[in-house]
């Protein structure tokens, strides 16, 4: 019996008043653990669909299933503990607080969600550790650099170990080096079973971490490639360029719904 | 094109765009000029209430009461042009009446004898647009026929229109309606009837009395006054005159009596001043970032600093001329609510607020929103467009943070810590905020404390004398009538000198008493004027026989007395004689002195004669020919009042006696002052609630995208908003533990200064009203102001959509 999908998404548009159509009857349904490159022209699209899943706004017409629960019916608050409990969403514009330190920024998720302070602290110590960015832990948001804030955002993403990843261009600030350790981190992450759906202009990105590329053009699918456009070899959630990351400090970090443990 | 067009458009879409904002200045210079109009208009309007309505009446500045036997009618005219005399009035025949309520309404005490008034006989109110004394009539109208009468209501129980008074000093006891009420300035008179109702009335057994009224050519000073009386009686028989009343006694008693209130109105009108500049300021000058940022860029598409400022202050002033103008128009129509209600207190012509008030303060807050625009718009001008656009729009972060880190550590849900934490990230705009809630809970805190000061005041006040039922009598207590006794004003009831009975008789009453089922206690006193070391004049000395500390008056210092020889005072009396609890006085008669030994300080509030009582026995040294004026009766619980009046009076009817019910009487002025009060500290919290409302609204607007990423990562909307009110309730409690003591203190000055204006002292109980319980609720009325004021904002926050804040950036 196939496993209900992670996502199904049903012919949704998304009209803001006065402007053209952001969605433009969208339909997309994702497997559990598949992980889905989002690519696409600037304006087509990307950002709007993520925040539908993530239920932070709601579709115009047409219906979003993410995990057998129809998030565009979801009032704000359960909207929220929905959030909490099952997805990490990396912003394209990191999203990160002023007023708090970095380590309260990761700290924040597992907070909301009552995680044992202990735990959580255990848990960023480690995230921020893998990340590169453990020195700042103390800092504000204020004083990093594009792409420190950048791993900062992706570390409060994972914080809750969630179902599904949702990252917008969690690339797009980070030299090749740092974009590299992302990447191991996110095929970590899908390799533990998470579901993962990455917006991204970063071919490389796309064609590690993704097993499927669906293309978007003026707020609809316009290509849907089940299999990376440049890998055709790869079509299951192997993503990564080898199993070291995956299988060396990256499965200890993402430890998924079944860590692996030290 | 006209470089005025698009300015405009510029302002009026200014305006329409920042709606919240606009709606909330316009709200609160409305709320703050209300205010400062009633306010300003209050003390403007009551400083003089008795030379207004003095003059509006052409009050008589002296009012001279004849023997008719001695004097003719014809001589009485012809003293209206003796040399002092301006203008005279009269003769108008005049008798002293103890009027009992017989019937009428229901509700009225019927059985219930009234003090003694002096009641003219009178055509009409006033006999021409320059005649002497028109009496205003409050309600009803004037007394045509001889069934009728018009009251003054004041010091009178409430509601007597239509009541039937019979007068049982007259021949047939007649019965009269109360067909109006009405009020003389200068107190020429308490009750009015027709003129041929009181000649045919009046009979042999009431002295006939011929009443003239003066004013005089020079009426500034007392020795004017009693050269134009000596001027007006020279040449009469002795005896001729049997009472002048003077205005400026009247007048006095007038001022000390408004004058109580004056450092309270002034108090609150500071107060509310002050509050309406610091909101109205911090509110227009609120939004300073945005103003920087909006100025620099109209000046990156070519305005002048001069017209982008000009743009600024101009979208401000609009909803502010709209707010003003309403405020002006609302501050009046209160005033006039609180003024009708204060009409009786304030001697029948209701005060308005004055025009210049009006003026000054839309001028004075129409002024204050345009330096506290101009200001951050100039402060921009100073800049290039670059720089105020950079400026304006990134707020300054990195302040408080160690507040954060602390907060952190708190074991309290992480919305409720990043709430308390906020607040020191943005210290200034924190700090209007508890400005803001600081005035508020100082300004409840001080009404409610003079609220409830007032209240005790008057409920320790309500009876003019001691028990539930007081006989007045004329009964010799010692051997001898004494001649030139108090000399009876117009308000009392002559005491012919045959009418003062035996000496066997007071005891004869106190047995009645004593029988009279009922009866629980009861002291006598009477009254005498004595001389003391120190002050000029005679001092009006009480004394009392039996236990009368029951009746005792509110203490300031000391105890009542307690036996012979010891005495208790008014503030008056000791600050004139300089004496102190435990000293001891020396008081003097006819060149007989007896010591006695100070052992209280009693407050007395309403009378500005010179004050002292003790015991009977210590001032039999002295010749006083002491009569009892009344036997002061406190009755079993459960006891029928009016039964036991009218019992009690049957069974006096032999002796010289008036038995009537001490009612409590509601004061007017302690109704007014509660109105006053309720009202300003309404509009001082409304003002504080708006002002937290503004900040809070500025706040959001700010944060908008910070919420946007606390509700991405999984806070609920519930969580935002404690997240928020946490914020201003922390705020709010810290600045209403400040304020709170602040209204404490302020009471603890201006009750003190009430009484020096009354020149008493006050009793401690009447300060230390705030209990630790108050105390504490005052503070959380401060959380309360804070938390309400922030709940729109608060709900706007936690209601937005996630997207839509992170798109605010
Ligand atoms: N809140 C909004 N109000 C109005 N228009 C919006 C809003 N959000 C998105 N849009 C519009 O919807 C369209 C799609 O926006 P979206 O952010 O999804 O694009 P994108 O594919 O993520 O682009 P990019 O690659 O540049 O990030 C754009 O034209 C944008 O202007
Ligand atoms: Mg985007």
């Amino acid at each position: 019996m196939p496993a209900p999908p992670a996502i199904a998404i049903h012919d949704i548009t998304k009209r803001y008043d006065g402007a053209a159509s952001a969605l433009a009857g969208l339909s997309l349904t994702v497997a559990p653990g598949e992980s889905l490159a989002i690519v696409g022209p600037s304006g087509s699209g990307k950002s709007t669909l993520l925040n539908m899943v993530a239920g932070l706004d709601r579709p115009s017409t047409g219906s979003v299933t993410v995990d057998g629960v129809r998030v565009d019916r979801l009032n704000e608050t359960a909207a929220a503990k929905f959030r909490r409990a099952r997805i990490g969403m990396i912003f394209q514009f990191f999203n990160l607080l002023d007023d708090l330190t970095v380590l309260d920024n990761v700290l924040l998720p597992a907070q909301l969600a009552g995680t044992p302070s202990a735990r959580a602290r255990a848990r960023a110590d480690e995230l921020l550790g893998y990340l590169g960015v453990a020195r700042h832990g103390g800092a504000y948001p204020g004083r990093l650099s594009g792409g420190e804030r950048q791993r900062v955002a992706v570390a409060r993403a994972l914080m809750n170990r969630p179902a599904l990843l949702l990252a917008d261009e969690p690339t797009g600030a980070l030299d090749s080096v740092a974009a590299a350790q992302v990447r191991d981190l996110l095929a970590a992450v899908n390799a533990d079973g998470q579901t993962l759906l990455l917006v991204t202009h970063d071919a490389a990105l796309a064609a590690s971490c993704a097993s499927r590329t669906v293309e978007l053009a003026d707020g609809t699918v316009a290509r849907d490639t089940h299999g990376s456009v440049a890998r055709d070899a790869e079509t299951t959630a192997a993503c990564g360029t080898d199993g070291s990351a995956v299988g060396g400090t990256g499965g200890t970090v993402t430890g998924g719904p079944a860590p692996v443990s030290r | 094109m006209n470089p005025a067009g698009p300015l405009a458009r510029v302002v009026l879409a200014g305006v329409g765009r920042r709606r919240a904002q606009a709606s909330v200045v316009a709200l609160t210079t409305l709320l703050a000029v209300t205010a400062s109009v009633l306010a300003l208009g209050l003390i403007a309007g009551s400083r003089a209430p008795f030379d207004r309505a003095f003059a509006a009446q052409h009050g008589a500045h002296l009012t001279v009461q004849f023997d008719a036997t001695k004097v003719t009618a014809a001589r009485l005219a012809a003293t209206g042009s003796a040399a002092p005399v301006a203008q005279a009035a009269g003769p108008f025949p005049v008798a002293e009446l103890r009027p009992r309520i017989v019937g009428g309404p229901p509700g009225l005490p019927v059985g219930l004898g009234l003090p003694s008034l002096t009641v003219v006989g009178r055509n009409q109110p006033d006999s021409g647009p320059d005649s002497i004394d028109q009496v205003a009539v409050i309600e009803g109208r004037w007394a045509t026929n001889r069934g009728e009468i018009v009251l003054d209501p004041d010091s009178l129980p409430p509601s007597l229109l239509g009541a039937r008074l019979q007068l049982p000093d007259l021949p047939g006891a007649p019965v009269l309606t109360v067909v109006g009420l009405a009020h003389s300035a200068g107190g020429s008179a308490r009750a009015w009837v027709a003129p041929d109702a009181l000649a045919a009335f009046v009979s042999r057994d009431v002295p006939a009395g011929l009443q003239m009224l003066y004013r005089l050519t020079a009426a500034g000073t007392e020795n004017a006054i009693d050269s134009g009386r000596a001027a007006i009686s020279a040449g009469m028989p002795a005896g001729a005159v049997t009472g002048t009343r003077s205005y400026l006694d009247v007048r006095a008693g007038a001022l000390v009596r408004t004058a109580v209130f004056t450092p309270f109105v002034a108090a609150f009108g500071v107060l509310g001043l002050a509050m309406s500049v610091l909101i109205v300021g911090t509110v227009v000058a609120g939004g300073v970032g945005a103003t920087i940022w909006r100025t620099g860029v109209l000046r990156s598409l070519g305005l002048t600093p001069a017209q982008a400022a000009g743009a600024h202050v101009a979208q401000v002033l609009v909803p502010a001329t709209g707010g003003v103008g309403l405020g002006i128009l609302c501050g009046n129509l209160l005033a006039m609510v609180v003024f009708d209600g204060s009409a009786a207190a304030y001697g029948a012509v209701a005060p308005s607020v004055p025009l210049w008030v009006d003026a000054a303060v839309g001028a004075g807050a129409l002024a204050l929103v345009a330096v506290a625009a101009l200001l951050p718009a100039l402060h921009a001008g100073r800049r290039s467009p670059v720089d105020a656009m950079r400026l304006g729009r990134v707020p300054r972060p990195g302040r408080g943070r160690w507040a954060g880190r602390l907060a952190a550590r708190l074991p309290l849900p992480r919305p409720l810590s990043l709430g308390l934490a906020h607040p020191f990230a943005r210290p200034a705009r924190s700090g209007v905020l508890a400005v803001a809630v600081g005035f508020g809970a100082l300004g409840v805190s001080f009404a409610v404390g003079l609220a409830t000061t007032l209240d005790s005041i008057a409920a320790d006040n309500s009876r003019d004398e001691a028990g539930e039922v007081v006989v007045s009598t004329h009964v010799r207590v010692a051997h001898g009538p004494k001649s030139g006794a108090a000399a009876p004003g117009p308000a009392q009831a002559p005491v012919a000198a045959g009418e003062v009975a035996d000496a066997g008789d007071a005891a004869d009453v106190a047995k009645v008493i004593a029988a009279q089922p009922g009866t629980a206690r009861f002291f006598t006193s009477a009254h005498a004027e004595v001389y003391a070391l120190g002050i000029v004049g005679p001092v009006t000395v009480t004394a009392h026989t039996g236990d009368s500390s029951w009746g005792a008056r509110p203490m300031i210092s000391g105890d009542w007395f307690r036996g012979p020889g010891e005495a208790v005072a008014d503030t008056r009396f000791l600050d004139e004689t300089g004496a102190g609890i435990g000293d001891t006085v020396t008081v003097t008669d006819h060149g007989v002195s007896v010591a006695l030994r100070i052992v209280g300080e009693v407050f007395d509030l309403d009378d500005d004669t010179v004050d002292l009582a003790t015991d009977e026995t210590s001032l039999r040294g002295l010749d006083l020919g002491l009569a009892v004026d009344s036997f002061n009766i406190d009755l079993r619980p459960g006891t029928d009042l009016v039964r036991y009046v009218d019992t009690l009076q049957d069974a006096l009817a032999s002796h010289p006696a008036v038995v009537r019910a001490n009612l409590e009487e509601g004061s007017e002025v302690i109704a007014v002052m509660d109105a006053l009060i309720a009202s300003l500290t309404l509009l001082l919290v409304v003002v504080a609630g708006l002002g937290v409302l503004n900040t809070v609204v500025l706040d959001t607007r700010e944060r908008v995208h910070d919420l946007g990423v606390v509700k991405a990562v999984g806070m609920t909307p519930r969580q935002v908003l404690a997240m928020v009110l946490t914020s201003a309730g922390g705020i709010g409690v810290c600045a209403a533990a400040m304020g709170v003591p602040a209204g404490v203190a302020l009471h603890h000055r201006v009750v003190p200064l009430m009484g020096t204006a009354a020149r008493t002292g006050m009793p401690r109980a009447y300060i230390d009203v705030y209990g630790p319980v108050a105390a504490a609720l005052l503070v959380l009325g401060g959380l309360l102001i804070a938390v309400l004021g922030a709940l729109v904002p608060a709900g706007w926050a936690a209601g937005t959509r996630a997207t839509t804040a992170l798109r605010a950036e």
